[in-house]
């Protein structure tokens, strides 16, 4: 606990020193009101302030503050007071003197003073030249600045502003703020501080001490006790928010918990061909062990995870005669015969890349560089029953990028995707309107871009009003053909597919410049207990 | 995404009016493209020392944009200040086509190649500059770093057909490389470009095989070693007038593609195209390069329609596919079918579903109409094992526990030596090409990260409490992938004592509000039917931790007894790998049983 900011009573330590405290009760006893500056002129403002505020909690004082201005003189001043103005001083020497060379002048009256008060003396006509030698005019003299200055220094004010600016410009006198109390007795005035206690105990409950009890005045100024929280991390935070505008859009999660996929599923499946840049070692992680996968193949456990999860929307959309009817199972083979094809020699209306297409190639094995990968794998299983379904995704997606303040080698995608009949690239982007204002974006605008899988594909665009300026808040497009037909899915099915990072959004949100301090180990524990809740429609 | 840099002013006049920063801006949006910078707004003193440029962003399929004739050509069309030109070929009168004769050795090493002729061209230094330039781009993006395809340029007037394109051992060629003065042989030449920059990144494609492709004119003189360098001998300067180009390469396709988009972006500035002959009866590849026939692509309207969410004629789908470069014909066979002739340039056209998007940009992707089709609902469901992990996590915070995120790839020996864990091969999925240390390995634990993140929050205030819920890998041989994820719960707690009891009570809390109670061994043991979860001393030695302080955490679940992890004091060995300055105890068990 950082001293005086928590707790009951802030009160500096230093005081216990003056006990400023009792010597203001002392006082108070002969003296009502005392005003502070005269009666305790050498206890710093903040002492005396923190002593009233201490009494004053306690009802045993009463005080009131002014604030005015003191004109102070500075240290030319004061000698100007002292010993006169510097014409005075010219004029007193050629009075002492008679007759004083002008040469010889700044040896009597300091060079100072010779040259700013020959000129004001000659000006004033005190004194007047004689060949080379100063002699007097007038016998008497009124030094009006000592006068000024002498009267400032007695009252410490001047009311004319035009001299106080001159004489500030002169550097002779300095205007400070002050504040002064001026204190009275308060209802529970006593000579002492009564004995206090800080809270209310169960003893002082079974005893009955409370009702008789002194308590401690609270701070209301001051932060409550600090609370040993547990808290969830702001980037989780916010992956709960959009997970719940997914839910409430119908969207069933997706089954991503495996980083590692094949090139099959990570690239050839959605069209990406074997030499496209992503596939290079510079941009994709590989694994050398363990070294190869299968060829796509059943796997019946999370298929049956997605059976679970689908149960509900079975059920609700069978026609009566549907209940229990197990559709037909998927062909691997045929599906892996279909994506060579497409790639190799086109199909499904596909001119194909053309070119040699390599089994091991598709085997290798990568940390998926997209959560797209399962979506493939998901859009393949709907194949089995093609109709309308909604799917998506929050989690890690790996990249071989040199870490930098907006890189790292892993982040989290956020990934939708929408299948049904009849889907136009409009309804995509009204779809998308409707999922960017449950984050307070309005005014979307679409950038025809390239995607290997998606076609058309654009790129998402919104006004952000903190910075003023539009900024690509995401990714979208229909997927292509050649990545839904080969599957099995009906030509006239369409699937919109949608992406954005969750670190982008979340950086934004919370002001964070550097992923690095988001994600990875080299987060403030401090910071991320302190991160307000996530309310994406509110902030 | 390649970025080509262009003359702001060259541009605009090409494109016949000025705009504004802001109004390109908006033309490149609607387009596609990516103003990513106009130099004249920059305040780099080597901006203002030229005459402005504006760097474009290309979309990595759009090949024909990659050199300043492309950019205003596309862009021309675009606005409609012109159509898209119809390339043709046009053979010398004399009907002698120059000749290039494939023998059957490149099959070894590269077997294809295409070429053209471009006669009279007129070139500029500008148009000089950027046809090098385009080249390079092409090397870099298709041909990937010339791999797949490279490009040799040649002043027709200083060698000889008919040319020959072979491959021999690498000593039996000789020539003086583009710039140099002295002959070299091709092991010489590779030595001598071993530490050149621009090029000693593309030795590696031909270095160890046993013959180079070269092609030679008929005096023997080499015009190149693809896919390295040119002879000098036949270099092309601003006075060239008759330009051969040469393409070699693996992939049918692409090296049809790159002679494509030479021929649409140069042409221009030539009298004519002429056709190469290419003799290569071996791999049945012998033909006159390049075709310049469009592809005719049917596309149907109402599939165009359909997907747009519009409802135009045949005829005004015409006007606006030809903005894009397309001549579109109604088909007289079927109503519905538009057949749409792709120009050479749009190989990026592969189905009619790119025709439809062409469809949309022409007519304004903003434009478009925006409403949703369909009515159609779902249900929503979370992922069941994200639903448990998100349990866990709450009831976690809520016991006083802060979440971190670190990340997933750790170095091996934060995995295992510095846990004093031994790497047995068989559980930990390894990366192949990481670029950092940092990232070796799929991690099999939650702790290296955990202890990494306390590790980072030194200066934070004990006791420190962490714990995160997430997944590890392993390899798995019954897999498709050969992998596993499973999903871990992990804690630390770092303070001036152990911690041993605060792991093992938020184990107690988790478990009660997993509905797991606590039981002894000896009634778990003896009956694997009784669910619930007990304790027991780790057998034998787990060096992790302090030796008798680790406890295995039992588990009886659905008839089955499982240990699903430990918890316990950390050795102090692992404290200083770690370098954290006071006792920390840990808990880590697999979560996936509670399924």
């Amino acid at each position: 606990m950082a001293g005086g900011t928590r707790g009951p009573v802030p009160v500096p330590l230093k005081t216990e020193e003056h006990n400023v405290t009792q010597d203001v009760l002392d006082l108070l006893e002969s003296k009502q009101p005392l005003q502070t500056s005269e009666d305790f002129p050498s206890i710093p403002q903040a002492e005396i302030k923190a002593a009233l505020d201490r009494l004053a909690s306690r009802s045993m004082v009463e005080y009131q503050a002014h604030d005015s201005e003191q004109v102070l003189l500075t240290a030319e001043a004061e000698s100007i007071v002292a010993d006169g103005s510097h014409e005075f001083k010219v004029w007193k020497a050629v009075k002492d003197a008679g007759k004083v060379p002008i040469k010889e002048i700044a040896n009597i009256v300091g060079a100072e003073s010779a040259k700013v008060g020959q000129g004001n003396a000659f000006k004033n006509k005190w004194i007047k030249k004689d060949g080379d030698a100063l002699v007097l005019v007038a016998d008497t003299v009124q030094d009006a600045t000592r006068n000024l200055l002498k009267g400032i220094q007695d009252t410490k004010t001047l009311s004319d502003n035009k001299t106080l600016n001159e004489l500030k410009k002169r550097k002779l006198v300095t205007v400070t703020k002050v504040i002064d109390y001026s204190v009275t007795k308060g209802p529970k005035y006593a000579k002492e501080i009564p004995v206090e206690v800080t809270d209310l105990t169960a003893d002082m409950l079974a005893s009955g001490a409370w009702e008789t009890a002194n308590f401690k005045p609270y701070n209301f100024n001051a932060l409550g006790a600090s609370q040993d929280a547990g808290s969830l991390h702001p980037l989780n935070k916010v992956r709960q928010e959009f997970r719940n505008v997914f839910f409430s859009q119908g969207f069933v999660e997706m089954p991503t918990n495996h980083y590692v996929d094949s090139g099959f599923w990570n690239f050839d499946a959605l069209f990406v061909p074997q030499q496209h840049p992503a596939r290079d070692v510079q941009d994709t992680f590989f694994i050398s062990d363990p070294p190869k996968a299968d060829k796509p193949r059943a796997d019946p456990i999370t298929e049956a995870t997605m059976d679970t999860m689908e149960a509900g929307s079975r059920k609700l959309f069978a026609k009566p005669n549907e209940v229990g009817e197990k559709p037909k199972s998927r062909d691997f083979e045929k599906y892996w015969q279909n994506v060579q094809d497409v790639h190799q020699k086109g199909a499904f209306g596909s001119v194909g890349y053309r070119y040699p297409w390599s089994a091991d190639e598709c085997l290798r094995l990568v940390l998926r560089t997209h959560t797209t990968a399962v979506s493939t794998w998901v859009l393949h299983r709907l194949a089995e029953n093609p109709r309308p379904a909604r799917y998506f995704s929050i989690d890690r997606v790996f990249r071989n990028e040199t870490v930098d303040a907006t890189h790292l080698a892993e982040f989290h995608q956020i990934e939708g995707v929408i299948a049904d009949f009849g889907l136009t690239l409009g309804g995509l982007m009204r779809f998308l309107e409707d999922f960017f204002s449950k984050m307070g974006l309005e005014n979307l605008r679409f950038k025809p871009a390239y995607n290997p899988y998606t076609e058309p594909s654009m790129e998402i665009f919104g006004f952000h009003k903190g910075l003023n300026r539009w900024i690509e808040i995401g990714n979208s497009g229909l997927f292509r053909p050649e990545m839904l037909e080969p599957m099995g899915l009906p030509k006239d099915m369409r699937v919109y597919g949608f992406g954005l990072s969750l670190e982008r959004p979340t950086m934004m949100k919370y002001g964070v410049n550097n992923i690095r301090e988001l994600l990875g180990h080299k987060v403030d524990l401090t910071w991320i207990k302190e991160q307000p809740a996530v309310r994406l429609e509110k902030d | 995404m390649p970025t080509i840099t262009v003359d702001k002013a060259a541009l605009f006049k090409e494109l016949e009016r000025e705009y504004t920063t802001e109004e390109f801006d908006e033309l490149c949006f609607e387009f596609g493209i990516e103003l990513d910078e106009d130099t004249s707004q920059s305040t780099k003193p080597e901006d203002q020392a030229q005459p402005p440029q504006l760097k474009i962003e290309i979309p990595a399929n759009r090949y024909d944009m990659l050199c300043f004739e492309g950019i205003a050509l596309n862009l021309r069309v675009f606005l409609e200040k012109q159509q898209l030109p119809k390339w043709t070929l046009s053979p010398p009168k004399s009907g002698e086509l120059e000749t290039l004769t494939v023998k059957e050795e490149t099959t070894q090493i590269r077997p294809l190649v295409s070429g053209v002729v471009l006669r009279n061209i007129n070139f500029t230094q500008e148009r000089y500059d950027s046809f090098i330039a385009l080249q390079d781009k092409l090397h870099q993006n298709l041909a990937r770093q010339r791999t797949l395809v490279s490009i040799g340029t040649h002043d027709l007037d200083t060698i000889k057909g008919p040319f020959t394109y072979e491959a021999l051992a690498p000593e039996e060629i000789k020539f003086v490389p583009l710039n140099q003065s002295k002959e070299l042989n091709g092991k010489e030449l590779m030595e001598f470009y071993d530490k050149d920059k621009h090029l000693g990144r593309f030795l590696h494609i031909i270095r160890d095989s046993p013959v180079y492709p070269v092609i030679y004119d008929s005096n023997r003189t080499v015009l190149s070693l693809p896919p390295i360098i040119n002879g000098n001998h036949s270099k092309i300067t601003l006075d060239t007038k008759n330009v051969l180009v040469e393409i070699t390469a693996l992939d049918k396709t692409k090296v049809e593609i790159v002679n494509h988009i030479l021929v649409a972006m140069f042409a221009g500035y030539a009298e004519s195209i002429e056709p190469l002959k290419i003799v290569s009866p071996h791999n049945n590849e012998s033909r006159e390069a390049p075709d310049l026939t469009p592809r005719v692509f049917p596309a149907e309207v109402d599939y165009l329609n359909q997907v747009t969410g519009l409802d135009l004629a045949p005829e005004e789908i015409a006007k606006l596919l030809a903005k894009m470069g397309h001549d579109v014909k109604q088909s007289s066979s079927d109503k519905n079918i538009l057949d749409v002739a792709v120009p050479i340039t749009r190989a990026d056209v592969l189905h009619q579903a790119d025709i439809m998007e062409d469809y949309a940009i022409a007519y304004g992707f903003n434009k478009l109409p925006r409403f949703y089709p369909n009515k159609s609902s779902a249900v929503a469901a979370p992922l069941p094992i994200n639903k448990l992990a998100d349990i866990v996590r709450h009831e976690s915070a809520s016991a006083g526990w802060t979440e971190v995120l670190p990340l997933i790839l750790c170095s091996h020996e934060e995995n295992f030596a510095w846990l004093n864990r031994k790497d047995d091969g068989t559980t930990a999925i390894k990366l192949a090409n990481p670029k950092t240390a940092e990232y070796q390995l799929v991690r099999t634990s939650l702790l290296p990260g955990l202890l990494k993140t306390i590790n980072s929050n030194k200066h934070h205030a004990v006791p420190i409490k962490v714990f995160e819920v997430s997944d590890v890998g392993f390899k798995d041989e019954s897999q498709e992938r050969k992998t596993r994820n499973e999903r871990h719960f992990g804690a630390a707690i770092m303070g001036k004592t152990s911690g041993f009891e605060q792991v093992h009570g938020l184990l107690d809390r988790l478990m009660l509000m997993l509905r797991s109670i606590f039981i002894t061994r000896e009634d778990g043991l003896k009956n694997a039917k009784l669910g619930g979860y007990w304790i027991e001393e780790v057998d034998g030695v787990d060096p992790t931790f302090l030796q008798g302080h680790s406890a295995a955490i039992k588990l009886n679940i659905d008839g089955k007894n499982h240990t699903i992890g430990v918890f316990g004091i950390l050795h102090p060995s692992v404290l200083q790998k770690f370098e954290l300055p006071y006792p920390v105890s840990t808990i880590e068990f697999n979560l996936e049983v509670f399924m």
